[in-house]
């Protein structure tokens, strides 16, 4: 039943979709938290771009921000992620897409986490002198980052099923490597069953082992 | 929250928050003239590419109506069947009987943890292969399967926070004067628990319109994107003003959803009708309490 598996690639798209993950994953953490932090900040000027941002970026499809992407910039303006080859210039520009739209969930996560800590602690910081930087940098976002840890293992299992969306610009990904198997093979039910048990593999693992860890961190109020 | 991290500002503090606002000016304004002079060079601002969608509706009337209401009308349809099917799974998932606790909790647990174009490419393969369901409506009908799917089984888990966030002595009480558990859920629970639920619902439908697209990228279905695609087909490739005005829609429907969705949570809040807590899109996750949710794609 499952010997039409060996005509095709399915762990290098799987592969590709962890990849995909991750990179996204560590792109959008630095840049949502960079949001995050102007959001709370003290200048107007960029408390307004990261409002306007998530607001912005959160109401646009995924798949358009993608598309965008390849039509927009890499057709039409002729970004090319600094490289030739047209594999590659996509992959990087659905990482790209990826990071733009997670970052603005991760801004949200983390500014979540940011109201958990009790008024009292940014006070105290507050009164013993410390600056913005230092209220938010040492007793801050230590605190909010482990409330964070379940809403952003939340938004991390949302971006591993969103990379599928890279498949709209013909990313070899896992729902790419579906519809070309579904299109040539007439085994769906046993096509879509290696689809499905390899993402249940990459989503309900990361959901119960971070679960447990954000309950392990979390501070005890 | 944000006044709280730091103090009334004093001259220096002051003089050093103008310093970063220039300095964050000049960088919008950096990236403001890259955008600006790569968008010349390749001629994306020519009036004619604009012109379209300033002058005139037929752009309106031929492209983006027809695929505005294809995007809306699955939308709907999905939000339609989906409710009732979340809302018996939500339910079936907090029985006492464990024949119907587990099949349900898998159900749920399963189709949340697949991608919505995974079930959507399902849908397409399973309407050409076994059902004579004609061409030009499969793209449809996969569209709102997959949409179904993933999103009664999202609903279930707000509808069973929305019961599981009702104070135990409502039960109790219902309990304690002779009712019988379906009573109790149908008399007590359900009708409390609506309230709550209403703005992590509205919430969903974001997320239910903006998954509508994975159908027109992928396949084939004249939503509201693949009507920019014909469209900058049409008016002389002119990609950047279609896609424009395309998200501008998309923010514009969204953002107005969100905002109801919030006002109706503070309101709700405000309100004393109801005894259980007001769920928003953020604490569906807390209160229901599984491992993977993902709700906020």
């Amino acid at each position: 039943m499952f010997d039409f598996l060996d005509k095709y690639d399915v762990l290098g798209a799987f592969w590709t979709t962890v990849q995909l993950t991750l990179l996204s994953a560590v792109g959008s953490l630095v840049w949502g938290t960079l949001l995050a932090a102007m959001r709370v900040g003290p200048v107007p000027l960029m408390r307004g771009f990261g409002t306007a941002y998530v607001n912005i970026v959160r109401n646009i499809p995924l798949t358009v921000i993608i598309l965008f992407a390849s039509l927009g910039l890499s057709n039409t303006l002729g970004v090319t992620m600094g490289s030739d080859k047209v594999d590659t210039t996509n992959f990087r520009l659905a990482v790209l897409g990826l990071i733009v739209y997670t970052s603005a969930f991760v801004c949200e996560a983390i500014r979540a986490g940011i109201n958990t800590v009790p008024v009292g602690q940014a006070e105290a910081a507050r009164a013993i002198g410390l600056s913005f930087t230092q209220v938010l940098g040492l007793v801050v976002l230590p605190q909010a980052f482990r409330a964070a840890v379940g809403p952003l293992a939340n938004v991390l299992i949302a971006l591993t099923k969103n990379t599928t969306v890279a498949a709209a610009i013909g990313v070899a990904e896992a729902a790419l490597l579906m519809k070309q198997m579904v299109e040539n093979e007439a085994q769906l039910l046993a096509i879509s069953a290696v689809i499905a048990f390899g993402f249940c593999c990459l989503t309900l693992p990361t959901g119960l082992i971070l679960g447990w860890v954000g309950k392990k961190v979390a501070v005890k109020r | 929250m944000s006044s709280v991290l730091y103090d009334a500002q004093g001259p220096r503090a002051k003089r050093r928050n103008i310093l970063y606002t220039a300095v964050f000016l000049i960088a919008l304004a950096a990236l403001g003239w890259w955008v600006y002079t790569s968008l010349d060079d390749k001629g994306q601002l020519d009036w004619a590419l604009w012109k379209p969608f300033f002058s005139g509706t037929e752009a309106y009337s031929t492209y983006i109506w027809p695929g505005l209401q294809n995007t809306l009308k699955a939308a709907a349809l999905a939000m339609v069947i989906a409710l009732p099917l979340g809302a018996v799974l939500g339910i079936a998932r907090l029985s006492d009987h464990v024949w119907v606790r587990i099949p349900a909790t898998v159900v749920v647990e399963f189709f949340r943890a697949i991608p919505v174009l995974v079930l959507m490419i399902f849908g397409i393969a399973l309407y050409s292969q076994y059902t004579n369901v004609s061409s030009d409506d499969r793209p449809l009908y996969a569209v709102v399967t997959g949409l179904v799917l993933y999103n009664a089984s999202v609903l279930a888990e707000i509808v069973r926070a929305g019961i599981l966030a009702l104070p135990r002595g409502q039960s109790e009480a219902a309990l304690a004067i002779g009712l019988r558990k379906g009573q109790l859920m149908r008399l007590i629970l359900l009708p409390q628990a609506v309230t709550t639920m209403l703005p992590a619902i509205v919430s969903q439908l974001v997320v239910i319109v903006k998954d509508t697209a994975l159908g027109g990228a992928v396949l084939t279905f004249p939503e509201l994107l693949s009507s920019a695609n014909t469209m900058s087909g049409y008016y002389g490739a002119n990609v950047i003003a279609s896609f424009t005005v395309v998200a501008v829609i998309f923010v514009i429907i969204n953002f107005s959803l969100t905002s109801f969705a919030s006002w109706l949570e503070g309101r709700l809040r405000r309100g004393k009708k109801s005894t259980g807590a007001v769920l928003g899109a953020q604490d569906v996750a807390d209160v229901a309490g599984t491992a993977a949710t993902g709700a906020e794609r």
